[in-house]
């Protein structure tokens, strides 16, 4: 089955490129944008039926490799 | 005394240290990260480069490649242990050192020369060496070491942190700090100080026609220290 992630960085750790989307977007006059967090996205088939197990193996996946733990935080949606 | 330089798809400054090394008397070895054994060693280079192409995170794929397993062992028995570079963020992702290297606050890759002030010189790495501000080149995209507060704390408390980036005179301040780093963080140690994770490349300072000569006093002491 497929799983999609989304892991982000944790609030308060800066994203420099974050920021400079915000700034651009203002310069172009979204005026109206605080704040830009840029993250990434993964689409994961999982060769598993069972949607509890395929959501813990993500959860594993996640931890070991695609997120570090460090500065980013997860989702499985 | 035996080196060796593990090289990863993307290693760039691998044939730089393998020249640095040799010159200073080091038998050295080039090692393949698709490898499971290391050489015998005494020390091992995670050399500089874009492993794996910065993929995902820098350092992160060979984090996980096939020598890695050996190079953990290795330094969890008491091996020293040298990343540089790419190679200082391949050590975060191993967790074998603790933060991590995000990009530059300016968004900026940076090639320069820099100068960093040791902060302890009680390790192989460093004890004895005759200057303790050195200058020497720095060449990355991601370079700003960060870690949460309890980390910064444990690191200063055990004295790890290896070395700050500093004006010429040894200064440590915010006009000195290219990359953002906390602290001006240019380097770190483990908590037993065998393994040695830094932004600058002292491979690159050791030739004074070239560049310039603090990588040799850096190279010089070492095997000083290993003999």
């Amino acid at each position: 089955m497929k799983i999609k992630v989304i892991v982000t960085l944790k609030s308060g750790v800066l994203d420099p490129q974050g920021k400079a989307i915000q700034q651009t977007l203002n310069g172009m006059g979204f005026a109206n944008v605080r704040d830009v967090r840029q993250g990434k996205y993964f689409d994961i088939d999982i060769n598993e039926n069972d949607e509890q197990k395929a959501k813990l193996a993500a959860e594993e996946i996640c931890k070991k490799l695609l997120a570090n733990q460090v500065i980013e935080d997860f989702k499985i949606i | 005394m035996n080196s060796s330089v593990i090289i990863f798809p993307g290693s760039n400054c691998d044939r730089d240290m393998d020249v640095a090394l040799k010159k200073f008397g080091f038998k050295n070895k080039m090692v393949w990260h698709d490898d499971d054994k290391l050489p015998k060693s005494d020390l091992i280079v995670l050399p500089g480069g874009f492993s794996y192409g910065d993929y995902l995170r820098c350092g992160s794929i060979a984090g996980k490649s096939k020598i890695i397993q050996s190079v953990i062992d290795f330094a969890n028995s008491g091996g020293l242990v040298l990343g540089i570079c790419n190679g200082f963020q391949i050590l975060t992702e191993t967790g074998l050192l603790k933060g991590v290297l995000q990009q530059n606050k300016n968004i900026e890759f940076i090639c320069k020369n820099i100068f960093i002030k040791i902060n302890n010189s009680e390790n192989k790495f460093f004890s004895n060496i005759e200057k303790n501000v050195l200058e020497l080149h720095i060449a990355h995209n991601e370079g700003n070491y960060f870690c949460s507060e309890d980390e910064l704390k444990s690191l200063q408390d055990n004295n790890q942190i290896a070395a700050y980036y500093c004006a010429s005179d040894g200064k440590i301040d915010e006009k000195s700090n290219p990359n953002g780093a906390i602290k001006n963080i240019a380097g770190i140690f483990n908590e037993k100080k065998n393994i040695l994770g830094m932004m600058p490349h002292p491979e690159r300072m050791i030739d004074q026609y070239l560049s310039g000569e603090d990588g040799s006093v850096f190279f010089e002491n070492l095997i000083r220290n290993l003999k």
